[in-house]
């Protein structure tokens, strides 16, 4: 029977099925940080067990870690807590253990393809929703709560019911311009923050076939802000070029036999989805939000909608509008902004320093903007230097910060201040998400390097 | 976790007409750094209860006493976002038993079920159906009946059915968790491991 890349890498996974009820699903590997971990191995502690496979689970500190001074003991008594029990956890339970200050340090999704802990086929798991990352490598990846941390800690299983099938398909090929993060906040625009729930997505045709790896990385990333459970694309060339020689990935033999069988991991052609979508990718602007969910999103030139035209929802969508203190038919472009902050799972890795580079070079940062440029991985920041971005940052007026998830979710001291305008190239615009008060845009590396240059909301094609 | 096992819960409810209502307005990140699972519904929609001097916000729902019980009644696509079961934690720490709403996040709703709070996903007829009920009068009272899977608003008698698959139900009924199943499929896991290189 004809089966979806999501099928095949499911199907060779489960333990056992339950009528009626949820598979038992094996995990190759489990990624762990501080945040969502401390209650999962207190309850092992609780039941008097231990890690049933120390060797498949990987511990990095990311959530709550300051993007400064990071050779300084941190500040924060309970976010200083949090870290050390991560760090006791791990000892304890022989889990390697990648904290702060380590040279392998990075958030979560940005190290596990960095190592080679990310492979094709895998099932991956971590207490975090962005995990989703990892699909971009034909892995079935996705976040879990804590009580599921748990259960991958002391059995390597999960228990879920298998999802429904979703293929979006982007056709033709992307305007200069217009980037992976782009493409993502168009679908998402498309289909609203719940259109996914329940599915899990396969992102297929040409422009993800041309995307890099890192570009993938970011739309898989972003499939939980459309509410589907993972993302993934099937592995090509592209994937098998990336994997190869990384410390956690298969060698020599094992690496071939590994690739024979990542090989055979695509849609069958008589394959069928539950839902299938289908874009122009020739269409997509460079995009922003203006709106408290992910899915309140244009292309930069547009006007923000009137809520006479929304189906349904009209208060909400009123409430939105006025934390941002936005009107009806507003134009982004143009609107002023405080923060730029470039960094995160989504977009904290090298090709998206590249892209920032490539435009405030030879430009000086607007001298009222605010810019946090936070690396994803020491490995981030290692390239940035050696490949001369870091002097055309400092060139321009930036300075470069320290690996984290920082104002991603404002755990640590890197929170925009209330009432605020951030152009963020993060993943969450939510109320509050990056400080109290904060507000959030959402828009590619380019975008928030335009809006560095200029200090307001900048078509970057009238920058390249 | 071992919890309460849920049966039949009859109780008033707390009206939160709000679509999309992500996870982080049920648990800001900077609530997330406590190392246990209690104390987390003191900060229960914390920027939607209090001011930045912590005074009460007078509008929000959960400061006016009015209105009180074990039933949380939420917008559409409730729970959106961040996986932290830290919210489902808050609304369980609070006092919440039950939360209505006409669609899920998915993450949200594993959450709940994983620590005895029940998600009730209704129509979204019924669901204004409920919404109007409590605006009539906020005392009014509603049964949530899992081995009937049904909600109903006691008043009217008017009722909705609910899915949840078979397993998590029983696990509900019965206040069982996933782990002491599948530590009980030991073998069977082993066996698998064994033929999965790392």
């Amino acid at each position: 029977m004809a089966k979806t890349l999501f099928d095949k890498v499911w199907d060779a996974h489960v333990v056992h099925s339950i009528e009626n009820g949820p598979d038992v699903l094996f995990i190759d590997r489990h990624m762990v940080h501080e945040v969502t971990s401390p209650v999962a191995f207190l309850g092992l502690k609780q039941r008097g067990i231990r890690v049933k496979f120390p060797e498949r689970t990987f511990a990095t500190a990311d959530h709550n870690t300051p993007t400064i001074n990071q050779h300084l003991p941190v500040e924060d008594p309970l976010s200083a807590n949090q870290l050390a029990m991560l760090e006791q956890n791990a000892r304890e339970h022989g889990i390697s253990y990648w904290g702060l200050g380590h040279q392998k340090n990075g958030i979560v999704h940005v190290v596990g393809p960095e190592y080679g802990i990310t492979l094709p086929g895998a099932t991956i798991v971590c207490g975090d929703s962005h995990t989703s990352t990892h699909g971009a490598f034909g892995a079935i990846a996705f976040g879990i709560g804590t009580s599921e941390v748990e259960m991958v800690l002391s059995t390597q299983c999960i228990m879920q019911p298998k999802p429904k099938s979703m293929r979006i398909n982007i056709t033709g090929s992307l305007q200069k311009g217009v980037t992976p993060k782009d493409v993502a906040l168009y679908i998402i625009s498309q289909l609203s923050t719940s259109g996914a729930t329940g599915y899990f997505v396969e992102y297929a045709g040409p422009v993800f076939s041309e995307m890099s790896m890192e570009g993938r990385m970011t739309v898989c990333n972003l499939s939980i802000e459309m509410g589907a459970r993972g993302g993934m694309i099937a592995p090509d060339q592209k994937t098998f070029d990336y994997v190869s020689g990384r410390e956690f990935a298969p060698k020599g033999q094992d690496f071939d036999k590994a690739m024979n069988y990542w090989s055979t991991l695509y849609s069958d052609e008589q394959a069928s989805f539950d839902k299938e979508y289908t874009f122009d990718g020739n269409q997509i602007e460079p995009m922003i939000t203006y709106g408290t969910n992910p899915g309140m999103g244009l292309g930069i030139s547009q006007h923000i909608p009137l809520a006479q035209s929304l189906d349904g929802g009209v208060a909400t969508y009123k409430k939105s509008l006025g934390y941002m203190d936005f009107n009806e038919g507003d134009a982004m472009l143009g609107k002023k902004v405080d923060y730029v902050f470039i960094g995160s799972c989504t977009n904290g890795r090298i090709e998206d320093f590249r892209a920032f580079a490539s435009i405030v070079k030879g430009r000086k940062k607007a001298d009222h903007v605010t810019a946090w440029l936070v690396p994803g991985s020491h490995l981030v920041a290692q390239s940035i230097k050696e490949e001369g971005l870091l002097d055309i940052f400092e060139e321009a007026g930036f300075t470069l910060r320290e690996p984290g998830c920082s104002a991603c979710l404002a755990m640590n001291e890197d929170k925009i201040p209330a009432g605020k305008y951030a152009v963020s190239t993060s993943n969450r615009n939510f109320e509050g998400r990056q400080g109290p008060g904060a507000r959030t845009l959402l828009a590619s590396p380019l975008v928030a390097a335009a809006a560095a240059v200029t200090g307001h909301v900048t078509d970057p094609r009238t920058l390249l | 976790m071992a919890y309460e096992p849920f049966n039949t819960l009859k109780s008033s409810a707390v009206p939160l007409p709000i679509e999309n209502v992500d996870t982080d307005q049920i648990i800001p990140a900077r609530f997330l750094k406590a190392t246990e699972r209690t104390g987390f519904g003191d900060n229960l929609f914390r920027d939607w209860r209090y001011n930045n001097d912590n005074t009460p916000k007078a509008d929000f729902v959960l400061n006016n006493p009015i209105y009180q019980g074990k039933i949380l009644v939420g917008g559409k696509n409730f729970g959106s976002g961040s996986s932290r079961e830290h919210a489902a934690w808050a609304v369980y720490d609070y006092g919440f038993r039950c939360v209505v709403s006409s669609f899920f996040a998915d993450i949200f709703k594993n959450n709940c079920l994983n620590i005895g709070v029940l998600p009730v996903q209704v129509t979204p007829e019924f669901l204004a159906e409920i919404f109007a009920a409590i605006e009539s009068n906020p005392q009014a009272t509603f049964t949530v009946d899992l081995p009937a899977q049904k909600i109903s608003i006691d008043s009217s008698g008017s009722a909705c059915s609910f899915d949840i698959n078979g397993y998590k139900k029983n696990n509900m009924l019965n206040g069982f968790d996933d782990i002491d199943f599948l530590i009980s499929q030991s073998q069977q896991i082993d066996a698998f491991a064994a033929q999965s290189p790392l």
